[in-house]
């Protein structure tokens, strides 16, 4: 019993660290994809220096970035100023760890006895809410930083953070509660589980994905919302005193918290790694491979579909940043607390009167 | 007065509902960066293609020689004198007898350098010159330098070389645009 106690930890030791490289590896070539992606909408080449096509150009970024001089202002605050970008790191990584990224993996451990481990990083039955937990602290990260810099731009860059996260979090929860109301079930496992096939909740909540994908792009600061670092008016915001590898460290989270928010896109509207005709693909690879190899196969389609989807929302949110311009801070006001709480709240209120009447209607009417 | 007709007159009003969502707009707009996404990219991977830059572009200097491959510089300093970024300078030398074959004047220039960090590429030392001696060449560039010692471009660089003459096919632009519709290719105009 023990052995295979061991077997499945290690497997999911494994699992942890692909989905912690892959993260790492998917933002540092973000970097590298978003100045393709601004190059090609500009009708232009992009990098295409270092390495074939430039493909070696996030290292050469790293690598600049470690040896730029690494600069602390004396009228800093040191350790705050250390603090800041460190824990936008850390919230950045923290987040993925409940993400679903596929099904499951089989293990035979003895004859008769297999162990089935889940490809997720941690299944807690609350997850939505931890990673609307870890991205409220992932603000602090900003905030300290620009407070630490005691520097007014980057002071502005910090308050316009918080207030602008509070704000489209607000609509975020709300568009989410929607969801809840559905599947009657806080874990993402059993949201995506229930998004079997092509049954996925992008049908049933048009208006609640439109509002989730419009809060993340502000939750990212992102283009058309990237006032805290908004360069025009205030410098880079709350990174203006940054340099070196902080710096590094700031933009990296960028990168990570828009992979992790297009993951979450994806397996809350986008049905995670459910496709059509994903039952038929898994017979016929379990009639080919056998039980355990067929599974384990169809698995990796699924995560690969998974990563397919969430990619395809990375490009979407480069696509939005190389489209449209920054909004005004009033408009931005304006669009989170008059338009999309309201709509976010009748969001919700169509969504319970469909559950209640529309439902057993529906029902009903397929017997 | 009106200057030009592209003038547009700002409106003020209320925004309809499909402007306050914003959505409309947005989806258009996508629609038009995804065009260019897939679009012919106008960049032009500079060292490896090289554009033309027409017949009148002013790249890096040439001291012309004549037919018999005779210096034809005479070492007035006009050219000095009329550089606006004082990047040229000469020691002129009498020619000896015996020399006849390689200066054209009895009086050359010994030395003859151009500063290229200094110079500002304007053409006026061409413009001044009186044996038309100096040219700038439309079809090379002085390459980046990454050394001082690069920097100041002597005889040994300025010189034309015999066995690769600058031509010039044309003078202006709208020369040059009555060539390419007749299909003239190169014609040697320099050549006195
Ligand atoms: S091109 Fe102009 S700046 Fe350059 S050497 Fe000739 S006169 Fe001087
Ligand atoms: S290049 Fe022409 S202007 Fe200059 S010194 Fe020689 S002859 Fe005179």
């Amino acid at each position: 019993m023990a052995f295979s106690i061991d077997a499945a930890f290690i497997i999911k030791a494994i699992i942890i660290l692909l989905i912690f490289a892959i993260t790492l590896l998917i933002a540092t070539y973000s970097t590298y994809a978003e100045r393709k992606v601004a190059a090609f909408i500009q009708d232009r080449i992009g990098p295409n220096r270092a390495g074939p096509f430039g493909l070696l150009q996030p290292i050469a970024d790293a690598v600049k970035m470690f040896f730029k001089e690494d600069f602390i202002p004396s009228h800093a605050s040191k350790w705050l100023f250390i603090l800041g970008p460190c824990l936008s790191m850390l919230t950045a990584l923290m987040t993925s760890a409940v993400i679903p990224f596929g099904d499951s993996v089989k293990y035979e451990a003895a004859p008769g006895k297999v162990w089935d481990v889940a490809v997720q990083a941690i299944d807690v039955n609350i997850g939505i809410l931890y990673v609307f937990g870890v991205v409220s602290l992932g603000v602090y990260g900003i905030m300290v930083g620009g407070w630490a810099s005691n520097n007014k731009f980057s002071l502005l860059g910090a308050i316009r953070a918080a207030s602008q996260n509070i704000s489209y979090e607000i609509s975020m929860g709300l568009a989410i509660v929607a969801i809840l109301m559905m599947t009657g079930s806080l874990s993402i496992r059993h949201i995506v589980e229930q998004q079997h096939g092509g049954n996925w909740n992008i049908f049933y909540q048009p208006i609640g994905f439109v509002i989730f994908i419009t809060c993340a792009f502000a939750e990212c600061n992102r283009t058309p919302f990237d006032l805290p670092e908004c360069e025009t008016e205030l410098i880079g915001g709350y990174h203006t005193e940054y340099s070196s590898m902080k710096l590094g460290f700031y933009l990296f989270a960028e990168y990570i918290n828009m992979f992790v928010s297009s993951a979450m896109i994806a397996s809350l509207y986008f049905g995670g790694y459910n496709y059509p005709g994903m039952d038929w693909v898994q017979a016929k690879l379990i009639a080919a491979m056998g039980e355990i190899t067929g599974h384990n196969l169809a698995t990796l389609v699924g995560t690969l579909v998974f990563f397919g989807k969430s990619l395809f929302f990375v490009f979407f949110y480069m696509w939005v940043r190389w489209t449209l311009p920054r909004f005004r801070y009033d408009q931005l006001m304006n669009l989170g607390w008059k338009g999309l709480i309201p709509l976010a709240i009748v969001n919700v209120i169509l969504t319970g009167g469909a559950i209640l009447y529309l439902k057993p209607l529906v029902v009903s009417l397929l017997k | 007065m009106q200057l030009t007709n592209r003038s547009k007159q700002v409106s003020n009003k209320e925004m309809t509902f499909a402007e306050k969502i914003y959505l409309p707009a947005i989806i258009t707009g996508l629609g038009i960066t995804i065009k260019h996404f897939f679009q012919k990219k106008v960049t032009i991977s500079y060292p490896e293609v090289k554009k033309n830059l027409g017949p009148v572009f002013r790249g890096r200097h040439v001291l012309k020689r004549d037919n018999q491959g005779r210096e034809r510089c005479t070492a007035c300093g006009l050219c000095a004198v009329a550089c606006p970024a004082e990047a040229i300078s000469m020691v002129a030398s009498e020619r000896q007898k015996g020399e006849e074959n390689l200066y054209r004047e009895e009086k050359y220039a010994a030395v003859y350098e151009i500063n290229m960090l200094r110079c500002i590429f304007c053409g006026l030392c061409e413009e001044a010159c009186p044996k038309q001696a100096i040219y700038l060449r439309h079809d090379e560039f002085v390459p980046v330098f990454t050394e001082r010692d690069q920097v100041i471009w002597g005889k040994d660089k300025l010189a034309e070389n015999m066995n690769n003459r600058y031509l010039r096919t044309a003078w202006t632009r709208e020369e040059a645009h009555e060539q390419d519709l007749k299909g003239i290719v190169a014609q040697p105009r320099t050549q006195l």
